[in-house]
């Protein structure tokens, strides 16, 4: 067992605790970012104009009207900054822009004495604009051949040899949607100018440093001069990532220009029109198989929509490349991704970053083939696993295939899954109008940034004298628990009980160049920084308590509070420790520093062990499909996953449970529609509120949800044997969508294999039941490749997408009609 | 648009509004048991959110400001619904606390009346019960959508008439024998040991946890305890409506005395936007920008709150909640109960109003279609007295009535007897609080095995909701066989003119139109032989 891994007697950690903030939560006290307006004197509101225009020069831009408004102070523009007009680290992110890219792009911000002032104000800025032309959809970029950024490819033997080698051959596309991430706070700054001329930023983002970063290069300062203060989120997702840095920037600009504090908070329309989301994806494929239903190739091209502008959108593709064979094994593979530039928002990091869309490419061939082969899809799924000792496509060895294997053994027999299964083939045979389906999916998931710089964190620890602690982190607290986890370290590291320890709000002047909150790694590097810095002070503690207990240094132990030695049954309170070492002047504060070990990637050749592990999870949902109207119901889901030794149990089975419901939301439900007409609101985003993007609610929470964390699932490297749990369930709602097409090809003769659409609304499920219930199965689908499959004889071939675009149109020309209504 | 409208007008900017009358005590409310006086900032369009807010009370949140999300709600004391004695009924009950969100109401519609946020429900070193259950249970993560949550669940902890009930699938809880498609069978995943309503909820929006802890948290609470001070304050007569006149930043918000004032206020104003729920103004004045110069308020008019179930008509009046009604009327009109638990949420219909969803006249509104099935009229009331129209002959063209602009709609009547076989279709993206993509209101009378009379009334197929004349001539004397019921489907999916947007495509439309009958018929079709319905 590894340092880093070990847990000493009596751990806080791996206790279930509430959320540290829970009461304040509950009782309406816990403070986010823009519950600091009111407690701040003087505060001008800032107000954006918003471009009407996919795509236009801004040919001429007169604020006089705007001035004239009662209460509006000023109009802040590109001749106002003194640094750099970039909101971005890529020079490709114009925070003033002459250029509009996308319907919503702010060209200008007004400042107001209210947000009502502020809003006439920008009702009254007069835009001048040049119309350009557009490319809102992926099949016009790929067109127009409108591409941004690296086309990377991940590849590993000889493809065409293992499509040659296939018993079967199969090829199809698959376009997905995006989502968008819908925390309920909306992107919040709230900027002050202190005595000296420093910046004291509030701000809801998932990365401190580089909102500081942006806020410097855009005032012209250095990062000295810039604190962010990040005191929690009302939830991030990756939304928070990269899209938070303009807006703390316009903030701080009108702040430094008018000395007076700064508020820009996006309303709901603002953030969801200006806001990047998680990439859509398109992707073309061709999968071969043995004559066991083994995968011996694919071979597959990616296309991601990135938006306006680069954002991380490189190395969200970088992570679907890395995680389009998910949990099996395919000997010849080779994938290519590109990301297209398209005159919508710069889409950007959404919890899984690029690897659900990688990992529901495999997932979707797999369920459209397995009726073709003659495989039940859990046979087929289960067939094609990882063993120990195989590599991935990229390079990295995998050694914990038995993780996965158990918690689908766990699956099957808790959740009863062969039982059900004839439950549900008797009730398709009894039930007209209804048809049950139930799917299991695995996930492996890879931890670790991609870019290894990235994989480094940093905590500062203090002890007062009277023995209380108070621990700074690098990390930032969105929801998912990270601050009750650090706090659970932080009681484990220095053996004293969980009240004695709290924790100070994220900042950048506490802990410097931190890493953003993201890729599931805040509790795994944050916790080991923390670790690190307890370690230090309990070392200098232990020399104190050693000579007044009279035991070698290597004997003194810390646990609940108290300070005991080996071989004697004296004990010291920590606080009394504490209280020598201060007057004996040893240092009582501490910073840690944690990089993880182990981890290599070169993104030129896409080769290496960028991943210092990985997450498995396993769930099986039954859903009930209407045959009416193509409504479904989720009726019951049984997940295990693998979180190492959890840290803390409440928070991960709630990150689980959230990571699963919001991955069903993607698969399902949430529904991104951009007017893609040639009309005057072409690239509009026109599900731009709650009453039209709609969220899973209550109503789409099974009546039964069950969650087992797998057991015997130590992690040697990470902090305290866990591991990282943020974005892996996610991609456990696969199962949802293989359920949903397992009901849909119930509807039809046996062995029809299901094409359905991402998000599977219920349109879209209406439109898959009714083609399996007219049964042409063997009538369409296209042609298989090179001869292999015999249409009519065994195994049919999906062929390329016949049902989508005969599905799909009515909703485009949908946005057509809309927009002449 | 959303279906939960509350307007029975949207007219223009109006005249200068008036000068307050002189008098009356100062516009005010009480908030979490402390008196507070509207302050000079206030105008007609500030929201009780923003009120709230900017009070330093940051309980309640913004999360999309138009009524979707629940992260605003606060409880409101509230008349209690005629007959909502506690379960006991040991205890007569006055007074009830309703979560409504706070981000649409105008803050002087609240004046005289009594609002609890969060911070008044518990604080963290004594929480409420309901904020102990979702704290310990992991019902908060991000904690932004919580305090919403807490006041949505308290309102639903303090109903009177919540009861433990037993759960009829308890121990299968995939209750396989059951048919979740069909609401007369549908199981009781939806209610908790204690009584609890999940539709409590329905309103409100949680992006982190997933529900389930939020859930077994409502399903953990117990009876409010004997010295629970807000289950006492039921006990006590509700906050009585005051005679509200505000003016500022060139808009005025009245609340009238009586019926005659607001008919006189309509006749010098046409232009004045009459407002009860405020469901649908607030996500003008939040969205949209509005500013209407004159804000009439309604809600509270005794003439438009009637509610008679026993005469040859049923009398819904104009201003009663959703909520009330669906209490009020106890399922005695079978079309009506299969709707109002799918219109909009429990939030919005606590505050929402029959009148003002009929006065808006939205296309996509599901009152509309039910009523048009039903055969239902409506009397407006004006200067010149009053007029009862059929409501086949309500609706002229999109958002157009044949409503004058100063004449309210007093109530809605329902002739009997009710058609003996009724269905309702919504179809939407999702189950709870959603707007319908399309919308379908079956009343048929089946005798024998021959269809005597049938009535079908549409939303979303069109620019107004229709009465499908050819379905009902196609259905009228035909036989209740599948074979004639798809003949019939076929008419019904050519009625209207249904178009693509973004919730569904017109194809998707059409053909929900057909298989709605087919549903109706599946579900119906020993209607007229007395048997039951089949699965």
């Amino acid at each position: 067992m590894s340092a880093l891994s070990e847990r000493p007697a009596s751990p806080v950690v791996g206790r279930a605790q509430p959320h540290e903030s829970a009461a304040l939560h509950v009782t309406g006290h816990a403070l986010y970012t823009d519950d600091l307006t009111p407690r701040t004197k003087d505060v001008l509101h800032a107000w954006p104009v918003q471009s009407p225009h996919a795509h236009a020069l801004v040919t001429a831009l007169r604020t006089d009207a705007a001035l004239a408004v009662p209460g509006v102070v000023r109009v802040l523009t590109a001749e106002d900054v003194p640094g750099i007009n970039d909101a971005g680290v890529k020079d490709d992110e114009p925070l003033f822009p002459r250029e509009v890219c996308f319907v919503g792009h702010a060209v200008c911000w007004v400042l107001g004495e209210t947000q009502e002032a502020a809003r006439r104000g920008a009702a009254a800025v007069e835009v001048g604009y040049e119309p350009l032309p557009s490319v809102v959809t992926l099949a016009e970029a790929v067109a127009a051949e409108s591409f941004q950024g690296a086309q990377p490819t991940v590849e590993r033997g000889d493809v065409e040899a293992g499509l040659a080698r296939a018993a079967y051959t199969f090829h199809g596309e698959l376009e997905m949607a995006g989502q968008e991430h819908f925390y309920l706070e909306t992107n919040a700054s709230l900027a002050t100018v202190e005595d000296d001329g420093r910046i004291f930023l509030q701000c809801s983002t998932q990365h401190p440093s580089e909102t500081q970063e942006i806020v410097a290069h855009v005032l012209g300062v250095m990062s000295s001069d810039v604190t962010v203060q990040c005191l929690r989120m009302g939830g991030g997702f990756g939304g928070k990532e990269m899209q938070p840095h303009g807006y703390a920037a316009v903030a701080a600009l009108g702040a430094v220009l008018t000395g007076r504090p700064v508020r820009l908070r996006l309303n709901r329309t603002q953030d969801l029109t200006m806001t990047g989301k998680r990439h859509g994806f398109h992707a073309r494929w061709r999968a071969g198989f043995d004559g066991e239903g083994r995968l011996e190739a694919l071979e597959a091209t990616l296309t991601s929509d990135g938006g306006w502008s680069l954002d991380l959108s490189e190395p969200v593709l970088a992570r679907a490349l890395c995680h389009v064979e998910n949990a099996y094994w395919i000997p010849d593979v080779r994938v290519t991704g590109r990301v297209a530039r398209t005159n919508k928002t710069s889409q950007t990091a959404f919890r899984g970053f690029g690897g659900p869309q990688g990992m529901l490419v495999i997932e979707d061939i797999l369920g459209r083939c397995a009726p073709l082969l003659g495989i039940e899809p859990h046979e087929l799924r289960r067939r094609n696993f990882y063993q120990d000792g195989q590599l991935t496509p990229y390079g990295q060895v995998i050694t914990q295939a038995g993780h996965l294997e158990r918690a689908w053994d766990q699956v099957t027999r808790e959740a009863e899954l062969e039982r059900r299964r004839a439950a549900v083939a008797e009730f398709n045979a009894t039930h007209e109008h209804l048809r049950r389906g139930l799917a299991v999916t695995p996930v492996k998931f890879g931890i670790s940034f991609n870019l290894t710089a990235f994989n480094q964190a940093g905590a500062l620890v203090h002890v007062y004298k009277d023995g209380s602690v108070l621990v700074n982190h690098g990390g930032t607290e969105m929801g998912q628990g990270l601050h009750t986890k650090m706090l659970q370290v932080a009681a484990t590291s220095l053996g004293v009980p969980l009240e004695r320890v709290r924790l100070a709000p994220t900042r950048t002047d506490k802990v410097p160049n931190t890493s953003a909150t993201a890729a599931s790694s805040g509790a795994d590097l944050n916790g080991a920084a923390v670790k690190d810095a307890c370690e230090q002070i309990q070392g200098r503690l232990a020399q104190v308590a050693a000579q007044r207990l009279g035991v070698p240094v290597p004997d003194v132990r810390f646990a609940d509070g108290v300070v005991s030695g080996l071989g004697t049954t004296a004990t010291v309170p920590w606080e009394d420790v504490v209280h020598s070492a201060y007057f004996a002047r040893v240092q009582l504060f501490a910073a840690g520093y944690y990089r993880t070990e182990g981890v290599h990637w070169d993104s030129s050749v896409m080769r290496g062990s960028p991943f210092k592990y990985f997450a498995h999870g396993v769930a099986a949902t039954e859903v009930e499909v209407d045959g009416f109207t193509g409504a479904y119901r989720t009726l019951r889901v049984d997940i295990v996953h693998d979180v190492g030794d959890s840290l803390s149990p409440l928070v991960d089975v709630g990150q689980i449970e959230g990571g699963f419901v919001q991955g069903a939301g993607w698969l399902t439900l949430e529904d991104l529609r951009w007017d893609e007409s040639e009309g005057d609101q072409r690239g509009r985003l026109l599900t731009q509120s709650a009453s039209t993007y709609k969220l899973p609610s209550f109503s789409e929470m099974p009546p039964v949800l069950t969650v087992r964390l797998l057991e015997r699932a130590h992690e040697e490297g990470a902090v305290y044997g866990s591991k990282a749990v943020g974005e892996p369930p996610l991609m456990l709602a696969f199962s949802v969508r293989e359920a949903l097409r397992q009901a849909c090809a119930a509807f039809g003769p046996e062995g029809t294999s299901v094409d359905l659409p991402s998000p599977a609304t219920p349109e879209a499920v209406f439109w898959a039941l009714q083609e399996a219930r007219e049964g042409d199965v063997a009538g369409r689908g296209g042609a298989p490749v090179d001869g292999d499959v015999e249409p009519g004889a065994g195994p049919r071939p999906p062929g390329p997408d016949p049902g989508a675009p005969e599905r799909r149109p009515e909703s485009e020309t949908a946005l057509h009609e809309l927009s002449e209504a | 648009m959303t279906t939960t409208s509350d307007v029975a007008d949207r007219g223009g900017p109006g005249p200068t509004a008036r000068s307050a009358e002189a008098g009356g005590v100062p516009p005010g409310l009480t908030v979490n048991g402390t008196a507070a006086l509207l302050g000079a900032d206030v105008t007609p369009h500030t929201t009780v959110l923003d009120w709230l807010r900017g009070r330093g009370l940051t309980g309640a949140k913004e999360g999309c400001a138009e009524g979707e999300c629940g992260a605003c709600a606060v409880l409101v004391a509230r008349p209690a619904t005629p007959g909502a004695d506690d379960v006991d009924g040991a205890q007569h009950v006055a007074t009830e606390w309703l979560a409504v969100n706070a981000c649409l109401i105008p803050v002087a519609a609240l004046d005289g009346q009594e609002v609890v946020t969060a911070e008044g429900l518990g604080s963290p070193d004594r929480l409420h019960p309901v904020q102990r259950e979702l704290a310990d249970r992991g019902g908060s993560q991000c904690g932004y959508c919580t305090p919403g949550f807490v006041c949505a669940m308290a309102a639903e902890y303090y109903r009177p008439d919540r009861a433990p009930r037993e759960r009829d699938h308890a121990d299968d809880p995939t209750h396989e024998d059951a048919d979740p498609a069909e609401p007369a069978s549908a199981p009781d995943d939806e209610h908790g040991p204690n009584g609890f309503d999940l539709h409590a909820l329905s309103g409100n929006l949680c992006r982190c946890t997933g529900y389930r802890p939020i859930r077994d948290a409502a399903y953990a609470l117990g009876p409010p305890g004997p010295d629970d001070a807000f289950a006492e304050r039921r006990r006590c007569a509700p906050p009585v409506p005051r005679h509200t006149r505000l003016e500022a930043d060139g808009a005025r918000f009245v609340r009238p005395r009586d019926l005659a004032e607001a008919v006189a206020l309509l006749a010098e104003h046409p232009d004045a936007l009459v407002v009860a729920g405020s469901t649908d103004v607030g996500v003008e004045l939040n969205l949209r920008g509005a500013r209407p110069p004159l804000l009439v308020a309604v809600d509270r008019l005794p003439e438009l709150r009637a509610l008679a179930t026993d005469g040859e008509e049923i009398v819904l009046g104009a201003a009663l909640t959703l909520t009330e009604i669906e209490r009020g009327l106890g399922g005695r009109v079978p079309l009506l109960a299969e709707l109002l638990p799918q219109f909009a949420s429990r939030l919005i219909r606590n505050g929402a109003t029959l009148g003002g969803n009929l006065g808006t006249a939205s296309p996509i509104g599901d009152a509309a279609p039910v009523l048009l099935a039903l055969e239902a009229s409506l009397v407006l009331v004006g200067p010149r007295g009053e007029r009862t129209i059929a409501f086949a002959d309500c609706f002229t063209g999109y958002r157009e009535t044949v409503r004058d602009a100063d004449e309210l709609i007093r109530e809605v009547r329902i002739p009997r007897p009710l058609a003996r076989t009724t269905g309702f279709t919504k179809v939407a993206k999702r189950r709870f609080d959603d707007i319908s993509s399309v919308s379908v209101a079956f009343a048929l009378d089946v005798e024998g095995s021959t269809v005597t009379r049938a009535r079908v009334g549409l939303g979303g197929v069109a620019a107004m909701p229709l009465r499908a004349l050819a379905t009902e001539a196609a259905l009228e004397g035909m036989p209740w066989t599948r074979e004639a019921v798809a003949s019939a489907a076929r008419v019904l999916g050519g009625e209207g003119t249904p178009v693509s947007d973004h919730r569904a495509s017109g194809r998707y439309r059409r053909a929900m139109l057909e298989q709605s009958l087919l549903r109706l018929h599946a579900h119906h079709r020993d209607a007229g032989t007395g048997a039951g319905a089949a699965s």
